[in-house]
């Protein structure tokens, strides 16, 4: 499920406090990091692999806008709870679903849909509300108050799982 | 093959041109851990390093990339517990009470969306993530707190399982391209 903090030394958990935002963008990124904590670019450049196989870290690179994968849209609807899973087998089958997540709730399936813009977004939707045979709760993002902070993770808390 | 240009949030467009392109498809999925990562991006897209960097750059700049960083994985972290938190909010009110929340520790994501009465009357979206359901508990009696008399009703919907999860496709007129990881929550 999840990782043991005792597999992490003080080098790793420097890594991803100090690092999990903003990496230096210059010549020689993992020369940086490496001096300002005291260890060798190979080391730096070593330990970000394991924590990359490990999946702590999902990726070293960029995180781009949004906006980049066209129009998109959170999209919610209510199946029967014994039939979810074959349901979301036909939204996942659309083009462009990228998320589902079975919530518990009377709307049990929400996912994000993009497309390259918003009238085939709105096509396939309505496609979908007839293979369902059921109305689509439809919850386009009116306006964000994301400011991306980053996570203080609890390495210390972690020590007792 | 012609630019792709898509509007921005902030009422200008933003323009990618086939390099850069070449530059989002090659480093999507996280970049090469070499000492020279521009470089090594750079022979696969028939550029220098330099050129390589110096787009980069500029498409931070512009708000084409928002941020190059160790992308932690949460989960992987300990955070498993994931509550969705709904709230119904006057509509004079929400884009200040939307900012402050965001700012709250433990909400990865806040945003205003439609209500649909009378089935769903929620305006409001912030993303909490902890430890326990107990930890997404006491975050969202922080949230209620801070959004006092303006709140007429909220829910938290946690999520049981994954049933897909997959990076965005970069939208082009080429179909050809592979999956790109964004910051997107729809």
């Amino acid at each position: 499920m999840h990782c043991q903090s005792q597999d992490f030394d003080t080098l790793d958990r420097r890594l991803i406090d100090c690092y999990q935002r903003d990496l230096p963008v210059c010549s020689r990124p993992f020369h940086a990091m490496a001096e300002r904590l005291g260890a060798s670019e190979e080391q730096v450049i070593e330990r970000l692999q394991r924590l990359e196989t490990l999946g702590v870290l999902s990726r070293v690179g960029p995180v781009f806008d949004h906006a980049l994968a066209g129009a998109s849209l959170l999209a919610a609807v209510a199946v029967p709870e014994e039939q979810r899973d074959a349901f979301a087998e036909l939204i996942n089958q659309v083009p462009g679903v990228n998320h589902n997540y079975a919530r518990e709730h009377h709307y049990n399936l929400w996912f994000v849909m993009t497309a390259a813009e918003e009238r085939s977004l709105d096509e396939r939707l309505t496609q979908l509300e007839t293979t369902l045979g059921r109305t689509i709760l439809r919850l386009p993002m009116l306006e964000s108050f994301h400011i991306d902070l980053a996570f203080a993770i609890p390495w210390a808390e972690l020590e007792g799982i | 093959m012609s630019d792709f240009i898509w509007p921005s949030e902030e009422g200008g467009s933003k323009r990618l041109d086939a390099q850069d392109r070449a530059i989002v498809l090659a480093t999507q999925a996280g970049l090469p851990l070499v000492s020279d990562p521009w470089g090594a991006v750079g022979e696969q897209v028939n550029m220098s390093g330099e050129e390589v960097l110096a787009r980069m750059q500029a498409m931070l700049e512009r708000g084409v990339i928002r941020r190059i960083a160790a992308v932690p994985n949460h989960y992987r972290l300990g955070y498993v517990a994931n509550g969705m938190t709904v709230w119904d909010v006057a509509d004079v009110d929400v884009e200040r009470l939307g900012r402050e929340i965001a700012a709250i520790e433990g909400v990865s994501h806040c945003y205003q969306r439609p209500r649909h009465r009378p089935h769903w009357p929620y305006n409001l979206f912030a993303m909490l993530h902890g430890r326990t359901r107990e930890d997404v508990e006491r975050q969202a009696q922080v949230l209620r707190a801070c959004l006092g008399e303006a709140c007429h009703g909220h829910r938290i919907l946690y999520s049981s399982r994954i049933l897909k999860k997959t990076g965005l496709r970069l939208a082009t007129a080429n179909p050809q391209t592979a999956s790109t990881e964004t910051d997107a929550q729809g």
